[in-house]
């Protein structure tokens, strides 16, 4: 495998990433702040892809496209906070799930029932699309490089808002002791339902992001939210650094396993039974690591605090 | 008597009787679909040993539900092509029968478990859902790319598994077997939560500390618990798998992880017959909604967004009052 091809790939397991980032981001604050498992947030991700294809259909526009799908999610993770979320503060996780596990089934059905089941397309715009020269003479999608630059704003952006922030300081004092800082005449329910509508905006941003390079369909987001899951568990729940490398470690092993798995047992099998192999290892890959990292830090990268 | 007795045993007079019902009037399909709730909920008494008893929430009993599916495929398959599983280091030939295939997916299944609970275990709340879930995901790829046995488009078996003395390919007998299988597993389970260690694991969900300084090692009631269950839900794989002459990787995917937890919390977490109710009640809203409207996952989703919000305890707490609180 040559070096370019390498560069590539390392390239694209970073985009892979990023994008992961986006959606453990929202995740893991929610589990950190309120302690509430979501598994609904990979919906939010579908009605920020949906919401983005429509809006895209409509206007043309892929600017207004990622507004709309910032919005939306925003939106909708502000009514499901409010009518169903919020109740589920105080209980345990398993009732987390299987409320989360039903607000899934009502959104991937109520999707296929507004937009049919056949997937939509959102295009890259004009002005992202084609390819872009890096240094050494590689050649690599623009509209690839910038979710990557994306994905890194927004990183530093909540990087600068929980550290910096007066939202930062009282989501991380939410964190350690939610009665204190109630007492403290923060409002608690506000603060909770602007931290949960953040996660979704998130995840809907996402979500429009990876719809156009994939296509936009319901159930696009429950295997996104599991690697997210994968992602905050190696991490550290509640770690947004963790989250960022987390998700980075993901994307690459995922996207370098499955390009170089095949070719790399392809030296000493034959090609057949390399590329099945190669494949159903590198299918697993993500999880190998994810065992790994647990069997040396049972709370993940930085957890455990 | 107390309620809940009543309520058990008006559910297996029910699932007996119905089905016989159906059987003189001639609904073979009534038969099937009445099957297909009794192994969902064998599948349901699996996870409910490790959830209601244990208090562990695993998202990743579609690993075990999977794996039963794919013994019995993968043993059937060998069979109807007259090859052997493995030549090296000895000869593994594929098999027909019913028991042995049961036999070989139980011992498997707990094995898997033993596994995966050794890795989880090690872990506790959000981290054990979420590293299950990861699990029986790695399954579901690993199927999916595994192209010896249909990659993704799974496995099929021109006829049902034999059963010595029975015609498996009668709805109402193959109906029979698995009726009984449940049965057995009722007992089992019921047999179990009275035993000392099913006391002990009882006891080391509401306290582990307490249960550490009697000198139980709580590690160990769990796993076995988990293994138990992995078995329990592993054997309805295989039923499902034979029921349906088909195996796939959805039988891995997490949607199934989630069912089997839906007939769970549906019925009554922490009872021994409360999967059972969840599934029947599972495949009645599924064959009532699924006629009213092509999208009845909604109205599926707001009932079971109701039971959890406002009715926790299920159907059996409902009836018979909470006595058992989960948690």
């Amino acid at each position: 495998m040559s070096l370019l091809l390498f560069i590539e790939q390392t390239l694209n397991g970073l985009q892979f990433g990023v994008m992961l980032f986006l959606m453990a981001a929202g995740l893991t604050l929610v589990f950190g702040v309120m302690g509430l498992i979501n598994l609904a947030h990979g919906s939010l991700y579908m009605i920020g892809a949906f919401a983005a294809a429509a809006v895209a259909g409509a206007t043309g526009s892929f600017l207004l496209a990622l507004v709309a799908s910032f919005v939306c999610a925003a939106f909708a993770g502000v009514l499901i906070e409010f009518f169903v979320i919020r109740r589920l503060y105080d209980r345990d996780h398993l009732d987390q799930v299987l409320a989360t596990f039903a607000l899934i089934l009502i959104f991937s059905e109520a999707t296929r029932w507004v937009f049919g089941s056949f997937p939509l397309f959102l295009d890259k715009p004009d002005w992202l699309s084609g390819t872009v020269m890096l240094p050494f003479g590689i050649e690599y999608s623009l509209y690839r490089l910038a979710i990557i630059g994306v994905g890194l704003v927004v990183a530093v952006g909540l990087f600068w808002m929980i550290s910096k922030t007066r939202i930062g300081i009282r989501i991380r004092a939410g964190e350690n002791d939610r009665e204190m800082i109630g007492a403290l005449g923060v409002n608690i329910s506000l603060l909770y339902t602007f931290v949960f509508a953040l996660g979704a905006a998130l995840a809907g941003l996402a979500g429009a992001l990876v719809g156009a390079i994939q296509s936009v369909q319901v159930g696009m987001g429950e295997p996104v939210l599991i690697l997210a899951f994968v992602v905050i568990v190696i991490g550290g729940i509640g770690s947004i650094k963790g989250a960022l490398i987390g998700a980075i470690l993901v994307g690459l092993t995922d996207t370098l396993g499955r390009s170089m798995l095949p070719s790399f047992f392809g030296l000493f099998l034959e090609p057949s039974s390399a590329m099945s192999l190669g494949a159903s290892l590198s299918s697993m890959s993500i999880y190998l690591l994810m065992i790994g990292v647990l069997l040396f830090r049972p709370k993940g990268l930085f957890g455990g605090v | 008597m107390r309620k809940e007795t009543i309520c058990n045993a008006a559910l297996l007079f029910g699932l007996l009787a119905f089905p016989l019902w159906a059987w003189v009037t001639d609904e073979p399909f009534l038969i099937t679909l009445t099957t297909r709730a009794i192994v969902f909920a064998i599948a349901g008494v699996g996870l409910n040993f490790a959830l209601g008893f244990g208090g562990l929430v695993s998202l990743g009993h579609a690993a075990f539900f999977g794996l039963g599916g794919y013994v019995m495929g993968v043993l059937a398959f060998h069979a109807q092509t007259y090859t052997s599983v493995m030549d090296w280091p000895f000869v593994i030939s594929g098999t027909k029968s019913m028991p042995i295939i049961w036999l070989v997916t139980i011992i498997l299944s707990a094995v898997l478990a033993v596994g995966i609970g050794a890795l989880s275990l090690r872990t506790s709340g959000v981290y054990f859902i979420m590293i299950t879930l990861a699990f029986a995901q790695m399954l579901f790829y690993f199927t999916i790319s595994w192209s010896t046995y249909g990659g993704e488009d799974g496995l099929s078996i021109y006829v049902r598994n034999g059963f010595p003395g029975l015609n498996t390919m009668d709805p109402i007998q193959y109906y029979a077997i698995c009726y009984v299988v449940l049965l057995m597993v009722l007992a089992f389970v019921f047999a179990l939560s009275r035993s000392s260690f099913g006391l002990a694991l009882g006891a080391s969900r509401q306290n582990e500390d307490r249960i550490q300084a009697v000198g139980q090692v709580p590690f160990r009631l769990y796993l076995t618990a988990f293994a138990i269950s992995g078995a329990i839900t592993g054997l309805s794989g295989a039923l499902f798998a034979d029921l349906n002459r088909f195996v796939s990787p959805t039988m891995f995917s997490w949607q199934t992880s989630g069912e089997i937890m839906v007939f769970v919390i549906l019925g009554g977490v922490g009872r021994v017959f409360g999967p059972v109710a969840g599934a029947v009640l599972f495949i009645v809203l599924e064959h009532l909604l699924g006629g009213l409207s092509e999208f009845w996952h909604i109205y599926l989703g707001a009932i079971l967004l109701g039971v959890v919000l406002f009715a926790r305890g299920g159907l059996y707490g409902l009836i018979a009052g909470r006595e058992v609180a989960h948690d």
